[in-house]
């Protein structure tokens, strides 16, 4: 039996062929390493993250969240359920604290969820993965069974927004988290505890709609790193990820930047400093190749 | 204008703050808003707002019903919580928001072409379709959203975007024809529908 147990949820973008589907293999691999057995939810659904806001509202919404929390309370029974997206974490934790809230709002929803036989008593804690090596596992012991310490590599930890805000993670606080830093610390790294941008917002799904506004902001993210002398962006939240990533090319020609800033996360910095490989670490799935890491892991 | 609109108009005639407490996700808080403007300095997006949300809390107390409602300003909201963890009085704004864009939309109010209600609208209904989002088709019917010829354009310009992602197996080109999904569609679609039933009942009592 595995240590530690979970009931997973990880999500659209963490599926094989979609934006974060590195983060869904570098968790697989971090979680072997950790002795963290994962749990899927059994045909879990989308949660409608927050952008959804606009197309349903608030209790067909929720209702998504319902249902993702009905199925984890019949197939994996007293586990918490645990999601690596932060948008997923935010959305089952906001609908799980209001069905708690409003008994009328947790009627509705098991109404709802009747109609594909379902039912939630929503007793299951909703936590995300940092949550669980930090509060479970610990820095200490994180630190432990480092292999290969990220010796000399400079680390940004960008948080971001929702992994952040509203619920906060470890009770830090929210305009200047540390447990990325922290974490990056305990791998041997070399954190960045000032990095001005670490909570800033990258325009979520704004960056797909609004891309002129959003792309100023991961500008700021981006040149707030080059200015600390980081080698790396890391970072908890997908979203987060990709739209630090993969916009650098349309950022440089807007802006005349030459931005070519790997952005990566925890969980491939874990990978590493793990000992593991490249391809484990599924640094392949960086569009800006990280480097340094890749060295390490050779 | 749409009935319900027009319903409303009638029912609440002169206090929208009632409406709005009645209707709107979270409403209920407006009126505690001090107007100390810290959500309005900490929203990322907070200069393109027409109004931030401390001006629409205002604007809520003085009757702007239209103003605030066909504004485009609720669709400027990153979800980034900014302004729900930094208010004073622990005001949830960004649900206020959230709640505020969702009414005007029910009303047909929203503005039209309003980029993130389009993109909002069309990430729920790729959704839906089976339960889980499908990336790829969201992608293009965000680029072929205003057309054709436009969609050909968009779709050029984000060529090597595309191509990276292909190449780092971030975007798989088997989405187009069918992709990830759950296997109790039906089920989850009953259940989705079952809600936006109870919610329609009580807007429609509130009329």
């Amino acid at each position: 039996m595995a240590k530690y147990e979970y009931s997973y949820y990880p999500g659209c973008s963490s599926q094989d062929g979609a934006s974060s589907s590195n983060l869904k293999r570098s968790i697989d691999t971090m979680c072997e390493e950790l002795d963290v057995k994962l749990n899927e939810i059994p045909d879990w659904n989308c949660c409608s993250a927050s952008i959804g806001y606009g197309g349903g509202s608030v209790l067909p919404r929720m209702t998504l969240s319902a249902r993702n929390i009905a199925l984890s309370e019949q197939h994996n029974p007293g586990q918490d359920i645990v999601a690596t997206c932060a948008a997923c974490w935010l959305a089952t934790k906001e609908a799980s604290e209001r069905f708690r809230e409003d008994e009328n709002f947790f009627q509705e929803a098991n109404t709802a969820l009747a109609e594909a036989n379902l039912k939630m008593t929503n007793q299951t804690p909703i936590r995300h993965m940092a949550e669980v090596l930090i509060e479970d596992i610990g820095y200490e012991a994180l630190s432990e069974g480092v292999k290969k310490p990220l010796e000399g590599i400079k680390i940004a930890g960008y948080v971001g927004c929702q992994t952040n805000r509203p619920f906060g993670i470890d009770g830090e606080s929210f305009e200047n988290p540390m447990y990325l830093d922290k974490m990056v610390d305990a791998l041997g790294g070399d954190s960045i505890p000032t990095y001005e941008k670490k909570v800033q917002c990258c325009g979520g799904a704004l960056a797909f709609s609004e891309p002129e506004k959003s792309q100023e902001m991961i500008k700021g993210i981006i040149e707030a790193a080059y200015d600390n002398g980081a080698d790396m962006i890391a970072t908890p939240c997908p979203l987060c990820q990709a739209n630090v990533e993969i916009y650098q090319d349309q950022i440089n020609e807007r802006f005349g930047t030459k931005f070519e800033m790997p952005v990566v996360y925890y969980s491939q910095l874990i990978s590493v400093a793990y000992g593991r490989s490249a391809t484990d670490a599924a640094l392949d799935g960086q569009i800006i190749k990280a480097k340094k890491l890749e060295d390490l892991a050779k | 204008m749409s009935d319900m609109n027009t319903a409303m108009v009638e029912k609440y005639r002169s206090n929208f703050l009632k409406e709005v407490e009645a209707n709107v996700e979270e409403g209920q808080w407006v009126k505690m808003c001090m107007q100390c403007g810290v959500c309005s300095g900490s929203c990322p997006l907070g200069p393109y707002w027409a109004h931030p949300p401390q001006e629409i809390f205002m604007m809520i107390r003085a009757g702007k019903r239209e103003e605030v409602l066909s504004s485009d300003s609720m669709w400027m909201c990153t979800s980034c919580y900014n302004c729900i963890v930094r208010c004073p009085r622990e005001l949830p704004i960004t649900h206020i928001m959230h709640g505020l864009a969702t009414y005007a939309k029910k009303l047909g109010l929203v503005p039209k072409n309003q980029p993130t209600a389009q993109f909002s609208q069309i990430f729920w209904d790729n959704m839906m379709k089976k339960g889980r989002v499908n990336e790829l088709k969201l992608g293009l019917s965000l680029y072929f959203k205003d057309g054709f010829g436009q969609g050909i354009k968009n779709a050029l310009a984000n060529q090597k975007l595309g191509m990276n992602m292909m190449k780092a197996k971030r975007m798989s080109a088997a989405e187009f024809f069918g992709g990830h999904g759950v296997k109790d569609v039906a089920g989850l679609q009953k259940m989705i529908k079952k809600a936006e039933e109870i919610e329609a009942a009580k807007l429609e009592a509130n009329k």
